[in-house]
């Protein structure tokens, strides 16, 4: 008779992410949800949805806009908005953007910096959040691995990873004094597999651009980068070229790197994430720039 | 864009296997392998000893001969080596798994670390935890999820405080399959006599630990040996590689469907025609119409709707999170605890428990902490020490404090009752952290053991 009674495991996956999202809306006064329109964030709304089923979400959500995001992104993000399921909050850091800070005149780290770490904590002081679910995932990167759940942001939203605090069994540690905020991170225990599964399975809408189309491409170091729009710089040897490419991570458009692909629905994806030789984070340009560059990064208050 | 499998095809599902072959995905066998996948087990486990047993080295080891280390990662591997002063064909593999700048420097494991692999059977969540004696903290974290242990031994240096210290920690956080890895075989000339010894002496002190399966294995993780492929330099071992004794594993199965249990984690009053309580169900099987007990009050009502976004439940379970709607207008609060008539776990105000503490400051009676367990925040306070757990003999000591990382039994006085039972019996109706009001910060966890009251007549 117990055989009957096992969840799945992308359900125990489900239902903690969804006991996770549930104690930190118990706990703390004003979280927000960090949405970045990628994959990650569209299957964490969709949990968000079915931890507060029937009610709307009782958080916002908060999308860092660096200007430089690609266009479907825009278009995905605002047609959500529509539906009326949540409050949306959308901010730019507005100095940048009226000193025309772009990832062309600017190199990646301090771009990135500005546009996007600055950003985000700019916003979060201006609405005073004390909680910013976030979509990362345990699995992408060395220095997440050894992050909490829950884990801690002080006063200048800095992650202090030689000391963490402890986190045992599901008992999540929410306690913090007012001019901290807690990160927390529902996905930790997801794998990109699990994601890609999860999202077929439910049927998650996401941005297009993570199926296989002819695009406007520049092959720049060692990668697959959109011609988005007209601002795009392109060097004297470059000419764009028609390829059959898809995303695996979207950010800013000039930072991101394309994969030539075929797949153009979600089994395809999944098959060929399977056969995969290269992990995800590799099309993002950002993560190369420097050794340990997303533990600094995180140190300094990025996601 | 095709490159090598990430996944070596023998560890494959048959299914995806055949699917590979094809160099137009098959979506059949892709839907065949997804069903698969998502019926398979979950093993997690920690890996724990001292400093320089090597735990990283045979986590990469781990990784890298299940061909989990993707490409872009194994040319960081690459870099990272040449930039330690190590060749390519030497492969330090801890580097792989110690991912922290000052980790890296250090060469050591500062921070407990998840890692996530598959094999065909089974899907592993590794927590690496260190071994430095004031890093304890973490080694409790990762335990407190896992349901086996490895834990490493340097054949030069045989059984250590260390590995005292980290067995009794397993052990008390409920752990009860050991793999115990001695590693390094090869700089002991892969002698048998030298694992015997170790055995023995491992056997012999972990006697009275409670492990209900203790196995042994002689590693040379540095060369893969035993690790995933058996070793050639050691026939005298006919046993299993440490990748066999994790897919043999049992993996957790003493849930009781006989009894309901879940606590209240949030009161959920979207709008005025509907209050439900939102939690996720800890044991058994709930359904409408069945009648629960709102502890600690005691007061009973009936199950009227279990609601999801995906529908009504006619039938929910562990470890579902639903929200429950029922027939009486009550008073339910956040951390109340819904339970089926027929269980009858204690509330009382008072318990005892082992406490871990993790703290520079010590953990001293009659002061006034946060205990959390479950969705509760209550105060309260140690009343009194009963003894003090001596990780090296595990023979017990008065004491007047506990200093970081030291363990003891203590009678926790709170300022109202909660619903408990011991740890054995039920992880999570048994475990709680300790909050300092101050700082705020995790100080200590703990484990009730309320039995130990009758059996000492501490009581």
């Amino acid at each position: 008779m117990s055989a009957a009674y096992k969840l799945t495991h992308l359900e125990q996956l489900e239902a903690e992410s969804i006991y996770i999202m549930r104690e930190v809306v118990a706990e703390r006064e004003n979280p927000v949800l960090m949405y970045s329109i990628g994959k990650d964030s569209s299957v964490l709304l969709h949990l968000a949805k079915k931890a507060f089923y029937p009610g709307k979400l009782p958080f916002p959500l908060l999308h860092v806009d660096t200007t430089w995001k690609f266009r479907d992104m825009i278009a995905f993000r605002d047609r959500l908005a529509t539906k009326g399921e949540f409050n949306l909050i959308v901010y730019t850091n507005e100095e940048g953007r009226d000193s025309d800070v772009n990832p062309f005149d600017y190199d990646a780290d301090t771009y990135t910096q500005i546009m996007k770490t600055d950003a985000l904590k700019t916003a979060l002081d201006k609405y005073e959040f004390d909680a910013a679910f976030g979509g990362a995932r345990r699995d992408e990167e060395k220095s997440r691995a050894k992050e909490r759940v829950f884990s801690l942001r002080d006063k200048y939203h800095q992650w202090d990873p030689s000391n963490q605090r402890p986190e045992l069994w599901n008992i999540y540690n929410s306690n913090i004094r007012k001019d901290e905020e807690i990160r927390v991170f529902p996905l930790s225990n997801w794998t990109e597999l699990d994601v890609w599964q999860y999202i077929y399975q439910q049927g998650i809408d996401i941005v297009p651009l993570y199926f296989a189309k002819e695009r406007p491409v520049v092959r720049r170091r060692g990668t697959w980068i959109l011609v988005d729009d007209e601002r795009m710089r392109l060097e004297p040897d470059e000419s764009p070229e028609m390829r059959m490419v898809r995303f695996r991570t979207l950010g800013c458009y000039p930072l991101s790197g394309a994969i030539e692909s075929n797949a153009s629905t979600l089994p395809e994806i999944i098959h060929e994430m399977l056969v995969a030789d290269t992990s995800e984070r590799q099309g993002r340009l950002i993560d190369h720039d420097t050794a340990a560059s997303m533990e600094t990064k995180k140190q300094e208050g990025y996601f | 864009m095709m490159g090598q499998p990430a996944v070596a095809e023998s560890q494959l599902k048959l299914p995806l296997a055949r699917a590979l072959e094809r160099d137009v995905p098959d979506i059949e066998y892709i839907n065949d392998y997804l069903v698969e996948n998502e019926r398979t087990e979950l093993l997690k486990f920690l890996t724990c000893g001292s400093v320089d047993d090597g735990k990283s080295t045979l986590i990469g080891r781990l990784l890298y001969d299940s061909n989990k280390v993707y490409e872009d990662h194994l040319n960081a591997l690459i870099r990272d080596s040449r930039r330690l002063g190590h060749n390519s064909d030497d492969l330090e593999f801890a580097l792989l798994a110690d991912g922290l700048k000052a980790e890296q420097e250090q060469g050591i494991t500062i921070d407990v670390a998840y890692r996530y692999f598959a094999t065909s059977s089974r899907k592993y969540i590794i927590a690496d935890c260190p071994g430095h004696s004031q890093y304890t903290k973490n080694m409790a974290t990762g335990a407190s999820n896992c349901e086996l242990a490895v834990i490493l031994i340097d054949a030069q240096n045989g059984v250590l405080d260390q590995t005292r210290r980290h067995s009794l920690i397993v052990s008390l956080l409920g752990i009860s399959q050991v793999v115990v890895a001695i590693n390094k075989m090869d700089l002991v000339d892969y002698n048998e006599r030298i694992y015997e010894r170790i055995r023995e002496e491992y056997l012999d002190f972990s006697k009275d630990l409670g492990f209900a399966q203790t196995s042994f294995v002689p590693v040379a993780a540095k060369f893969g040996e035993n690790v995933v492929h058996h070793s050639t330099n050691m026939d005298w071992y006919a046993g299993d590689t440490i990748i066999e004794l994790l897919e043999q594993a049992p993996v957790r199965a003493d849930q009781r469907f006989d009894q309901f249990c879940m606590t209240v984690q949030r009161v959920h009053h979207p709008s005025e025609d509907f209050r439900g309580y939102s939690g996720t169900i800890t044991k058994g099987v709930l359904r409408p119409g069945d009648r629960v007990v709102v502890l600690p009050s005691g007061h009973e009502t009936h199950v009227e709707r279990i609601v999801t976004m995906d529908g009504d439940l006619e039938t929910s379970f562990a470890p579902q999170a639903v929200t429950v709607m029922v027939s009486d207008k009550l008073s339910i609060n956040r951390g109340d605890t819904l339970v089926s008539p027929s269980y009858t776990p204690r509330v009382s105000d008072v318990f005892l428990a082992n406490v871990v503490w993790m703290a520079e400051k010590p953990l001293v009676a009659k002061k006034t902490y946060l205990f959390k367990m479950g969705a509760r925040q209550v105060t309260g306070q140690v009343s009194e020490f009963v003894h003090r757990l001596n990780v090296n003999t595990q023979a017990h000591e008065s004491c007047e404090q506990l200093d970081a990382n030291e363990i003891g039994l203590a009678r926790i006085q709170l300022q109202r009752p909660v619903v408990f039972e011991d740890y054995v019996d039920d992880r999570t109706m048994g475990s709680f952290i300790v909050i300092d009001r101050i700082s705020n910060e995790t100080v200590g966890a703990g484990m009730i053991c309320d039995h130990a009251a009758t059996e000492t007549g501490a009581a």
